[in-house]
């Protein structure tokens, strides 16, 4: 990668000194891509639009948004009602909230199906999890601030998940409300940390990008770019892709904003906060379904029937180590998989196992949504065993014994022999 | 010929991972209440409008029979010109409406244990009829009166169970029991509500000259009470409409930009 030479004097002179200019360049435009990248690489670029839209929408929400018991939902009410543009701003978080689990859900499974978590991107993968977690996060906060009931039952349950740890259980929790229930000083404390996290978000990203630029993007041959036959600069080439991916994804996005703004909300959000009457049903948002299924799934009798871990697990606890080590065990799936060939369109064995963990994680989303009954139970304690089955026992089992198909000795052979690198990658 | 199948079977998932996830958060409560059936609306659809003629007659309805006991807190009186009342109908509605004053010029804000009141403005909220939950409560056999303001976004499939509600009272079935200050209406979760059927035929006086029947009432005080929740919807949906058509033609125009970029690399 050669410095590009300026012209422009005063870009000369600032270049000399502080070469952001010839870092721009490097970034994305002269920055090398595999010629082959299909749709679903434009993910990761919707997901860092959508984390901008969020702090700038999020920044201006704050400025009218009151962290109080007895004036958040009102004030949020005001936003909607008073605020010049309010509801459009309030709708675009509201939903952009959404859209960012969208995206990058179909960003992490696109992840899994070609092999980008593999050799020597497993740093990358990792970060990339940590981001993840810090959006939950970030989300569940956010979902508390306009004090619905929804916001206090739901920080309520997930707050009292804490419990959990073993001795210091209770203490924990306590800290984490700033008192003996969610109450005030949660919503102020909660209020802080949602605008702080984002920011530690940004700065995973760049992380994640430093990580992505050093080793370059994966592709889906899932095989090393080996000259320059086989890359195109990001400039003009991703950029005018992404740039489409963005035109149709702000179409999707806004069409929820503006005419079905509350198709992701639950109603009981629109009731405010009332510590003394209990909805119904308590459900996260429906991003968060999945692993509300993992974390009900375990039976009280749990540890009768399995008889291996210690007496002293209860059912709670084992259910909230279930759903947290559900997102920390993806962590190791870089070496849980031990096949070399990184892209599912090689391993054909690994394709269907694919499929049926996208599959699986979709019931798990189903079962989340219904009461803890009957056969929605049983049919979520199936898919919970499924999914650590696949993720311990058979994608090392099947790594190890899959017949992989022949792999093309390189992109631009591949792209040469389909004939076409517009429409078709592989 | 693999890939390209696979590709689309890719998408296909997606899809429907993404579609069915969101389904999933709207099953209904299994609280074995009835259905709503499926209202046309005027704020349905892409055009959705506000019929202003419709929200007068249900603010009538409101302030003539809800307002007895419910509160829509959120909405001041200067919101009503946005439902077509000009300022001198607001002034009317509020000529004999009185709100809490505030302190005096002592300091004061009761005089003989009573709050001090002064006229209501346009700039005032909609009075509520009970100072506090309370004071509703102990008016009305123990049950609260919830406020209104965001009836239809704060229930499921709000403007036809609202509408489903209001005309759905009847005699309980032989085998159901009704419980002291209840009454039946199998659209409520659990088929008690402690309201009494509120509407009844000419229980106001339409000065539209539309006949006052329960259903038009209900569709009235309904359409009122969606705009009362979303008072930005027309707003919304005109400025979506452009919206919408500007990134449909930006859209194109990038697709356009894409194939002439990629067919260089050929």
């Amino acid at each position: 990668m050669s410095t590009p030479t300026w012209k422009n004097p005063i870009i000369k002179w600032i270049d000399h000194r502080l070469p952001v200019f010839t870092f721009i360049d490097h970034s994305v435009v002269t920055y090398p891509t595999p010629r082959n990248l299909n749709y679903f690489w434009n993910f990761g670029s919707l997901a860092g639009l959508v984390l901008v839209i969020m702090i700038a929408s999020g920044v201006i929400l704050a400025m009218n948004y009151t962290a109080n018991t007895s004036m958040a939902f009102d004030s949020v009410e005001r936003i909607m009602r008073d605020v010049n543009y309010g509801w459009l701003i309030r709708y675009i978080h509201m939903n952009g909230g959404s859209m960012f689990f969208i995206v990058v859900y179909i960003h992490i499974f696109r992840g899994m199906y070609y092999g980008s978590y593999k050799e020597p991107r497993e740093l990358l993968w990792i970060i990339g999890i940590f981001i993840f977690l810090a959006m939950m996060a970030t989300a569940f906060l956010g979902y508390v601030l306009p004090w619905g009931q929804m916001s206090f039952w739901g920080a309520t349950v997930i707050t009292n998940l804490f419990s959990v740890i073993p001795f210091f259980g209770e203490t924990i929790v306590q800290w984490l409300w700033s008192g003996f229930s969610v109450d005030n000083p949660t919503l102020n404390k909660f209020f802080s940390l949602h605008y702080l996290l984002p920011f530690i978000i940004f700065g995973l990203v760049f992380l994640h990008l430093w990580a992505l630029h050093t080793h370059k993007s994966n592709n889906p041959l899932g095989i090393d770019i080996k000259g320059d036959q086989d890359e195109i600069p990001f400039h003009p080439y991703y950029t005018a892709k992404d740039a489409l991916g963005v035109g149709v994804f702000l179409l999707f996005f806004l069409g929820f904003v503006f005419f079905a703004p509350n198709f992701f909300g639950e109603p009981d959000n629109y009731i405010e906060a009332n510590p003394l009457v209990t909805p119904p049903h308590i459900v996260p948002e429906w991003y968060f379904l999945p692993y509300y299924a993992i974390l009900r799934a375990v039976p009280d009798n749990f540890v009768d029937v399995w008889g291996l871990l210690p007496v002293i697990i209860p059912a709670k606890t084992a259910g909230v180590i279930a759903m947290f080590s559900s997102i920390l065990l993806l962590i190791l799936l870089p070496w849980l998989d031990t096949s070399k060939v990184r892209s599912a369109n090689f391993r054909p064995t690994y394709f269907w196992l694919f499929w049926i963990f996208v599959i699986d994680t979709v019931i798990l989303g189903f079962v989340g949504a219904k009461p803890a009954e009957g056969t929605w139970l049983l049919v979520g304690r199936l898919a919970t065993l499924y999914y650590f089955v696949h993720l311990v026992v058979l994608v090392p089992l099947v790594g190890r014994f899959e017949k992989t198909k022949p792999l093309p000795d390189s992109i631009s052979a591949a792209v040469i022999l389909s004939g076409t690198d517009i429409k078709e990658s592989s | 010929m693999v890939t390209m199948t696979s590709k689309k079977v890719l998408l296909a998932a997606f899809l429907i991972i993404f579609s069915s996830s969101v389904n999933a958060t709207f099953v209904e409560a299994s609280s074995g209440a009835a259905h709503p059936e499926e209202q046309s609306w005027t704020t349905n659809g892409l055009f959705g409008f506000f019929d202003r003629k419709q929200l007068k007659r249900g603010w009538q309805v409101y302030n003539e029979v809800c307002a007895s006991c419910h509160s829509v807190r959120l909405i001041y009186y200067r919101n009503l010109s946005e439902i077509g009342f000009s300022s001198d109908e607001i002034k009317k509605i509020i000529a004999d409406v009185e709100v809490p004053a505030g302190p005096n010029e002592d300091g004061e804000t009761h005089a003989d244990g009573e709050l001090l009141m002064r006229p209501a403005k346009p700039f005032d909220k909609i009075i509520s009829p009970y100072p506090n939950d309370l004071a509703a409560r102990a008016a009305n056999a123990g049950a609260l009166p919830p406020d209104l303001s965001l009836m239809t976004k704060a229930r499921k499939n709000g403007a036809n169970y609202l509408h489903a509600l209001l005309t759905g009272f009847k005699d309980a079935p032989a085998n159901f029991e009704v419980s002291e200050d209840m009454n039946y209406n199998p659209y409520f979760p659990g088929f008690q509500i402690a309201m009494v059927a509120p509407l009844s035929d000419e229980g106001v006086e339409y000065s539209d000259g539309t006949k006052a029947t329960v259903e038009q009432m209900s569709k009235d005080v309904t359409a009122f009470l969606i705009w009362t929740a979303e008072p930005e919807l027309e707003e919304r949906k005109r400025l979506g409409l452009k919206v919408m058509l500007f990134l449909l033609v930006f859209s194109a125009m990038l697709f356009a930009v894409k194939r002439q970029v990629w067919a260089k690399l050929h």
